[in-house]
């Protein structure tokens, strides 16, 4: 299992690709630059995605002819065309469906979803939820902008309360879903977060959701800079995101702010988690991060620390990374063992059946 | 009815050889209370009339086992080598309240001495097990019929449940019909008194003592039952034996007593059947194995997403069943993931395969939508059921045509091809998968309720005899640009069938990529270019078009037709039963049905202008009829029903006559 935190130079086997055949050729990031012009709106924080994955593909080291993007239906589910690799760009919400037929008919295949906040978690949120709960062998990259790019700015179901848009003029009254809760939420087996200007941190969190054997839910926040421009600021602005990023790393304490002088601690009473400043009383008590914990309870109250509206408190990197059954290895199991059973299928035994008469001529 | 009466039934040319008329089903071996085999003298004694059909209708509550006793009468029925059609028919309540007119269950048989179409208008025998299964079923039966009731079940409080005043058996209103009053779950419990069973459990095996009397009264081997029920409660040894004990006790009560004096041969249908090794089998068996044998013949591993919806569930349930196939079976989230889930495996190379019903293709609408415009071969298997909306689940409609047809955004064409027998929905599945596979694009498949649970003798194929579907994929570069690079353009297309080709993740250098937006011809890049789009649209239209499929075969024996009767769909049996009695009655009536909707066979128009007059029977108002008029100019008559149930033979053939004489 790979954490965020460990060197990228490290020898990786990515055991969630082991069925995927290899590159012979040594890979550069050209190699996945398709011949299409890049149409998103100049400045978008989708530039960086596509380069931080097409810069990253090299390393996974696979036949690029086994690499499938998959997209619904927004800005950034355009993403496939501008990939060098097999791709899909299909319908609203639809995309997880899709490429769950994919992977699990074809495990010599890597299966990546491209989608947004209103593709994932409006239109398509009973997909999302049921391939985190099967646990298909999909790496699903959901861009959070917190706002409908491509129908020019209404609000989405991460904007939050109150937001001023072309339906909302008086405010939006929807409640936003937290992506990170609602995956942990549906069972996911991995989930992180990570955001579009780090590229090093993007990087680190691409290569722990490929390495991860099920689905693997990256929750990126990309800024829309037409419609939703500066969201994501105050994770961004050197000063503010001192404060506001709490960086998740396995098997270390979480600290964050100037001089790590803040800490996340638990409450014995509630068990709910809280920041405090650190201090040598309570040092020892500051939470130890542990991604690959079975337990699905601490990741969930991480991804309550921060404040839907200021964004404070955000915590980014992996928060949970668990071994859980995948879904196409085990309906390939079934097959072989149907096969155990029964023996190869035989189509004249089975059109024939057990109850027959013969009529002679 | 005319069946009932005795006949000398025809010998049979060709030899059948079959279970005959077996001996007494273990009469005094195993504890089996009833008559020890004396009985069987008694029988030999009793009448035995020749009929050359019979239709029975078993009718009870819906838990109990109305149509699991159908279902044995009618493989016993097949095992013995008659023609035989069935119609079950239940309620979409798993357990309605017990003993009330919704929770009826039925299901009839009609078998024959001869090949037979329909499985009947009206009951020659109504087996009533409780005064709401009389009730709901009694307008259906002919004065002069046989009807055997469970008089255990006619208690004041029963009959008051479903507005009898006062005791059909008893206030002359059955009086016209041959009424057998038999005290079922008594003599049941009775024959089981041996058995450490309450009288309730005991009195659950009614249904085998029900089927027992009628194996004794049309002679059906009883071999196969009692396999059936030795492997069906192999874990359960009470039970089974029971079982067997009432069935046995039944089959001794019609020889021993003496309210059945007669009993019936139906003659095996041999001269029907062409020389084969035959089994029965129901529609959705029958598409199943379609689409088994299609992934076999395509060589490529059959993938099913599905969602499950009435009446379309079992083509879920028996490929999930044959995963030493390769099959792979995928219940997905809603019935849009299930057809997501099938394109994605169509992308990758697979015989991909949605099934659903009509509420089902409404939420796929879109998905189907897309696979028009990625051009992937695709296989949406509708079991039409009532609509609109959840309308009638467990009832038969043709209702879907046009929802088929026309029911996505854009001009999104789609090919329609249909079963028209139970059996034949193992071709129709096949000849559905050729066209897409061929023509790389999604197919419809449109059966229904009647078909789906239907059942029929069917004529084993050899496997060798099935059609290659085998389609190559895309392998290397198809087109040389200007500067003489080798390139593959996915939308370049065979200029025979305009069939895109082909590329499935894996193979190197064909790297692509698809989606919903408009494509350049081609090359199949992102396109808004409006001559393009123009082009686009009319080429996808043309190559569904110019799918080549059979031409329509006109079925009129004497040439002097000037009516012709155009079906489709699951009307073939009850149009064909009509058009039969009408010749028999001396009257010219030409016969077509359609297999493929969309394209329409290359020789329909010519076909249509021959006749005088044209008349459309559907299970829907008049959808065929619509599109036939609308692309033919043919003053084509609409003959509809609606009722949740199949044509009936003589109303069909009475509307056929008026048609006639108009």
């Amino acid at each position: 299992m790979a954490d965020a935190t460990t060197a990228a130079d490290a020898p990786r086997s990515f055991q969630s690709l082991s069925l995927v055949p290899k590159s012979e050729a040594k890979q550069s990031m050209k190699d996945f630059k398709s011949d299409q012009e890049v149409r998103w709106c100049p400045g978008c924080g989708d530039y960086a995605v596509l380069a931080a994955v097409q810069g990253f593909m090299p390393e996974l080291g696979l036949a690029k002819e086994n690499i499938v993007f998959v997209s619904g239906i927004g800005c950034s589910s355009r993403f496939p065309y501008y990939m060098n690799t097999y791709g899909m760009h299909s319908i609203h919400g639809r995309a997880p469906a899709i490429a769950t037929g994919l992977a699990t008919s074809r495990r010599d295949l890597s299966v990546w979803v491209v989608t947004g906040d209103g593709d994932a978690l409006s239109i398509g949120g009973n997909h999302l939820i049921h391939a985190l709960r099967r646990n298909v062998n999909l790496k699903i990259l959901l861009f959070n902008n917190r706002i409908y790019g491509l129908t020019k700015g209404q609000y989405s179901p991460t904007s939050e309360v109150g937001k001023l848009t072309k339906s909302s003029p008086m405010g939006s009254l929807d409640a936003p879903f937290n992506p990170v809760s609602l995956a942990i939420g549906a069972e996911a087996s991995f989930v992180a977060r990570t955001v579009d200007s780090d590229r090093k941190h993007l990087t680190e969190v691409l290569r722990a959701a490929a390495d991860h054997p099920g689905t693997a839910l990256v929750e990126i926040y990309q800024n829309c800079n037409i419609f939703n421009d500066g969201a994501f600021e105050v994770l961004k602005d050197k000063q503010q995101a001192e404060e506001a990023v709490i960086r998740l790393e396995h098997g270390k304490p979480i600290r964050f702010g100037v001089d790590q002088a803040k800490g996340v601690v638990r409450d014995p009473a509630t068990g709910d988690l809280q920041v405090v400043d650190v201090t040598p009383e309570n040092e020892a008590d500051i939470l130890v991060h542990d991604a690959h914990n079975a337990s699905p309870t601490t990741a969930f109250a991480l991804s309550r620390l921060a404040d839907p509206d200021t964004l404070h408190h955000t915590p980014i990197g992996v928060f949970r990374s668990a071994d859980r059954p995948v879904y196409d290895t085990l309906m390939s199991d079934q097959l072989d063992e149907a096969v155990e059973r029964q023996g190869q299928g035989d189509l004249s035994a089975l059109l024939t059946g057990n109850d027959t008469w013969t009529v002679a001529g | 009815m005319t069946s009932q009466v005795s006949s000398t039934a025809e010998q049979a040319d060709g030899a059948v050889v079959a279970e005959q008329r077996p001996p007494l089903p273990g009469a005094g071996q195993d504890g089996a209370s009833g008559p020890s085999p004396e009985g069987g003298q008694q029988a030999e004694a009793k009448e035995v009339r020749k009929l050359d059909r019979v239709i029975i209708r078993f009718a009870g509550d819906s838990g109990d086992g109305m149509q699991l006793t159908g279902d044995r009468f009618t493989s016993e029925t097949a095992s013995f080598g008659n023609d035989l059609s069935t119609l079950p028919n239940f309620p979409a309540e798993i357990r309605a309240p017990a003993g009330t007119l919704p929770g009826v269950s039925s299901f009839q048989l009609h078998f024959a001495d001869h090949d037979i179409l329909t499985p009947g208008d009206a009951p020659n025998v109504l087996v009533a097990m409780n005064p709401a299964a009389l009730k709901a079923n009694i307008a259906d039966v002919p004065r002069g019929a046989e009807i055997i009731v469970n008089t255990d079940e006619f208690t004041k409080r029963a009959m008051q449940k479903v507005g009898y005043a006062q005791s059909p058996l008893e206030d002359g209103s059955l009086d016209g019909f041959s009424v057998h009053p038999v005290p079922l779950t008594t003599l049941t419990v009775e024959a089981l008194k041996e058995f450490d069973l309450s009288r309730k459990d005991a009195g659950r095996s009614k249904n085998m003592f029900a089927l027992g009397l009628l194996s004794w009264m049309y002679h059906r081997p009883t071999e196969g039952t009692e396999k059936f029920l030795k492997s069906k409660f192999a874990k359960k040894p009470d039970i089974m034996a029971a079982n067997i004990a009432a069935f046995r006790a039944g089959w001794n009560f019609g020889e021993t007593t003496e309210d059945f004096a007669v009993s019936y041969e139906v003659a095996p249908a041999a001269s029907a059947f062409p020389t084969g090794t035959y089994r029965n089998i129901s529609g959705n068996l029958a598409l199943s194995y379609g689409l088994v044998a299609a992934g076999r013949l395509a060589e490529l591993p059959l993938y099913l997403g599905s969602y499950p919806i009435t009446p379309a569930s079992d083509i879920l349930h028996e490929l999930s069943k044959h995963k030493n196939f390769g099959v792979r079976t995928f219940q997905a989230e809603d019935e849009i993931a299930g057809i997501g889930a099938a394109l994605g495996a169509a992308f990758g190379g697979s015989l991909a395969v949605t099934t659903t019903s009509g509420p089902g293709v409404a939420l796929k609408s879109e998905t189907i939508g897309l696979a028009v415009s990625l051009e992937l071969p695709l296989l949406i298997v509708d079991i039409q059921r009532g609509g609109p909306s959840t309308g009638l689940p467990t009832k038969t409609e043709q209702a879907d045509l046009l929802q088929a047809m026309y029911g996505r955004n854009g001009e999104a064409p789609v090919p329609v091809v249909a079963p028209q027998t139970p059996a034949d929905c193992f071709d129709a599945a096949i000849e559905a998968a050729r066209i897409a596979l061929e023509y790389r694009t999604p197919v419809f498949l449109l059966s229904d309720g009647y078909l789906a649970n239907g059942s029929e003798p069917w004529r084993v194929p050899e496997t060798d005899s099935l059609p290659d579907l085998r389609t190559p994929f895309a392998t290397g570069p198809n087109h040389t640009q200007e500067d003489g690079t080798e390139v593959f353009w996915p939308y370049k297309r065979d200029p025979e069938t305009l069939a895109r080709p082909w590329a499935v993740p894996g193979t190197p250098g064909l790297e692509h990529r698809i989606g919903g937006i408009e494509k350049q011809d081609g090359t199949g890049n992102i396109s808004y270019d409006p001559a393009n789009h123009e082009f686009m649209v009319r080429t996808r239209q043309a190559k569904i078009d110019g799918i080549e499929v059979p031409d329509i075969e006109v079925d009129d024996p004497s040439g002097g037709a000037r009516l012709l009767v155009l079906g489709w769909g699951s009307t073939y049996g009850p149009i064909t039963a009509a058009v039969r009695r009408m010749r028999t009655d001396g009257e010219y009536v030409a016969q077509a049905h359609l297999r493929h909707l969309n394209p329409f066979p290359k020789n329909l128009g010519e076909i249509l202008k021959r006749y005088d007059k044209v008349v459309i029977p559907e299970m829907n108002l008049g959808q065929l009829a619509s599109l036939i008029r609308a692309e033919y100019l043919v003053d084509a008559q609409s003959f509809t029903q609606v009722t949740g149930l199949p044509f009936k033979a003589e109303q069909l053939a009475t509307a056929l006559k008026e048609a006639l004489d108009g």
